[in-house]
């Protein structure tokens, strides 16, 4: 038997995550998963930080959507305040996560791509559709990666027509590249070799170790954030829950395509009902010009996403002082990644790299 | 069914097709738009935000920041630094002496200009801020850091525009309830120089 450290220098490992992998010649017969290289102490700033500062912390989180972090922190702190959105602003949230949640999707797929040895063309086709979306995130948010954007009690920017015409043209062009895109992909045989029937992850394994997100749907289990508890105008959009079924990495790959699909459909109907109006509740912090003063009153709240990578969580504790008494984050690459090695036993060493490329991970997240 | 190896040949289609069009198609109808950017730059947008700068009217001296130290207190990662100027008697005289940014910390988050009441911080579009030293250049002083409105008005128009006439009502309605200004200017005179020998 043959045990090597995977990382957390290999390219493959998405950041700085190390799997130490036992073998015996090319199958894996035992792996640990050893996170915290990128540990940055991101709880215990928090915990030092008034409220409205920890916003462009959780743009670090996920860096690759950070629009799902704001949503899910602000929604905390709205529970916890008492803050009510207003309409338009509840619309430009769903529209942006969203948007996030395609940036996010066309990347994994083209990162998982990369590692199984596509080297770069589905990556940099998919770069080329992200590209306009960040520059549409640049333009609205002031940034393309840490946006900042969502405040207690609304948004900080409104979208201009311009800013929704923009939208529009992303919204509708997008279905022609995602032909495209399964045109060079999912009927390739070379990636159905390699991704069907591997890394096998059963629906009850999967909801045993709390796994949420695509990994999770992937594996037949019928569970989304946003149908379940419909925050935000969710409950208001038609939107279907795309399942795989045998839950193996081809699986987890084709139910994010799915949802880039059903995300263009939410975005399509957010953009004909988004109403006029304030994008900003009177009440907010960010409106009063005086984020220190802004104390929430004395208990706790939990408030939870559908982040693209699973359940973001958000536990908030609050003492009546500007600064949160505890402060901690559900990340959702952090669990998925207790059953890599479930999924990877009796696996072949080269199979590892796209069963962590297929769970999407973000070593920003996981090691907070 | 179909013939084994047809999925292949099909991508190897789509990639030849994309490899063709990208010569004739528009930039954004699927065709190059990467710009090569040392020669060519892109003019950013005006929303974008990098690095905080300091507002001045006219000259340097008129610099619109009192030294309040709000933005100081609400930066999140802490990278700014302000001392108030004091005059010759030793009052504050509602001006930073010391406005020190630390680019190597700041996280470009924007707060400073949202929290300023003031309208004196705002967001730059400076992206090129390399430097060889670390602790010697990266800490941008107040003389680096102030910019005359005109250059906030060239990278930011509109936001500079409804700042300047924000500023100018708030100025009309000043005037508007304080008439007589010559009086007010002796009294704050006295008021120094008996205060002047405690």
């Amino acid at each position: 038997m043959l045990e090597i450290n995977f990382g957390p220098q290999h390219p493959s490992t998405h950041g700085v995550f190390r799997m130490t992998v036992q073998l015996e010649g090319e199958k894996i017969c035992g792996l640990k998963p050893v996170f915290g290289y990128l540990h940055r102490n991101h709880e215990q700033i928090a915990e030092n930080l008034p409220y409205a500062a920890i916003m462009p912390y959780t743009d670090r989180l996920d860096y690759v959507n950070a629009l799902a972090n704001n949503f899910g922190y602000a929604l905390t702190v709205e529970k916890l305040a008492g803050l009510e959105v207003p309409e338009r602003a509840e619309y430009i949230r769903v529209i942006m996560a969203e948007l996030s949640r395609v940036v996010n999707h066309v990347t994994v797929i083209g990162f998982m791509l990369n590692d199984l040895g596509a080297f770069f063309t589905p990556l940099l086709y998919a770069f080329r559709e992200r590209e306009r979306i960040l520059d549409l995130f640049e333009a609205v948010t002031g940034s393309r990666l840490m946006n900042n954007y969502f405040c207690f009690g609304g948004v900080k920017r409104d979208l201009t027509n311009a800013d929704l015409a923009a939208i529009r043209k992303i919204v509708s062009r997008f279905p022609a590249f995602l032909e495209e895109f399964e045109a060079l992909l999912t009927k390739n045989e070379i990636l159905c070799m390699r991704c069907q029937n591997i890394g096998v992850l059963s629906g009850k394994a999967a909801t045993n170790a709390g796994i949420t997100g695509p990994v999770l749907r992937a594996s037949g289990v019928n569970y989304d954030i946003r149908k379940v508890d419909g925050y935000g105008v969710y409950g208001r959009f038609d939107f279907k829950v795309p399942l795989g079924q045998k839950g193996d990495v081809y699986d987890r790959f084709y139910v994010r395509v799915l949802e880039i699909r059903e995300s263009l459909k939410i975005l399509d109907q957010a953009l004909t009902q988004i109403p006029q109006g304030e994008i900003m509740n009177k009440r907010s912090p960010s409106i009063l010009k005086i984020p220190r003063n802004f104390k929430p009153p004395v208990g706790e709240a939990y408030g939870r996403v559908e982040s693209p990578k699973g359940e973001l969580g958000f536990y908030v504790v609050s003492d009546g002082t500007p600064q949160p008494w505890r402060y901690h984050v559900r990340a959702p690459s952090l669990i998925n990644l207790t059953v890599l090695e479930e999924m990877c036993l009796g696996q072949k060493i080269a199979d590892a790299i796209i069963i962590l490329g297929s769970i999407d991970i973000v070593l920003g997240e996981t090691d907070r | 069914m179909t013939l084994f190896g047809w999925g292949v040949l099909k991508g190897m289609g789509v990639t030849l097709k994309n490899f063709l069009t990208s010569y004739f198609r528009k930039p954004d109808e699927g065709g190059i738009f990467t710009v090569q950017y040392p020669e060519e730059r892109e003019k950013p947008v005006e929303n974008y935000r990098n690095f905080p700068f300091l507002v001045y009217d006219g000259t340097p001296e008129k610099i619109r920041c009192v030294a309040c130290g709000i933005c100081e207190r609400e930066c999140p990662p802490k990278c700014i630094h302000i001392e108030m100027e004091l005059d010759a008697a030793g009052k504050p005289a509602r001006k930073p002496a010391v406005f020190d940014i630390d680019h190597g910390l700041c996280m470009n988050c924007g707060m400073c200009e949202e929290v300023c009441p003031f309208d004196s911080i705002f967001m730059d579009h400076a992206f090129e801020v390399t430097a060889p030293e670390r602790q010697k250049n990266l800490v941008r002083h107040k003389k680096e850091l102030s910019k005359s409105n005109e250059y906030f008005k060239k990278i930011r128009p509109a936001l500079a525009s409804a700042v300047d006439q924000k500023r100018k009502a708030a100025e009309e309605k000043k005037k508007a309830a304080v008439p007589p200004p010559p009086p007010q200017s002796a009294g704050g005179q006295a008021q120094t120089t008996a205060q002047g020998p405690q």
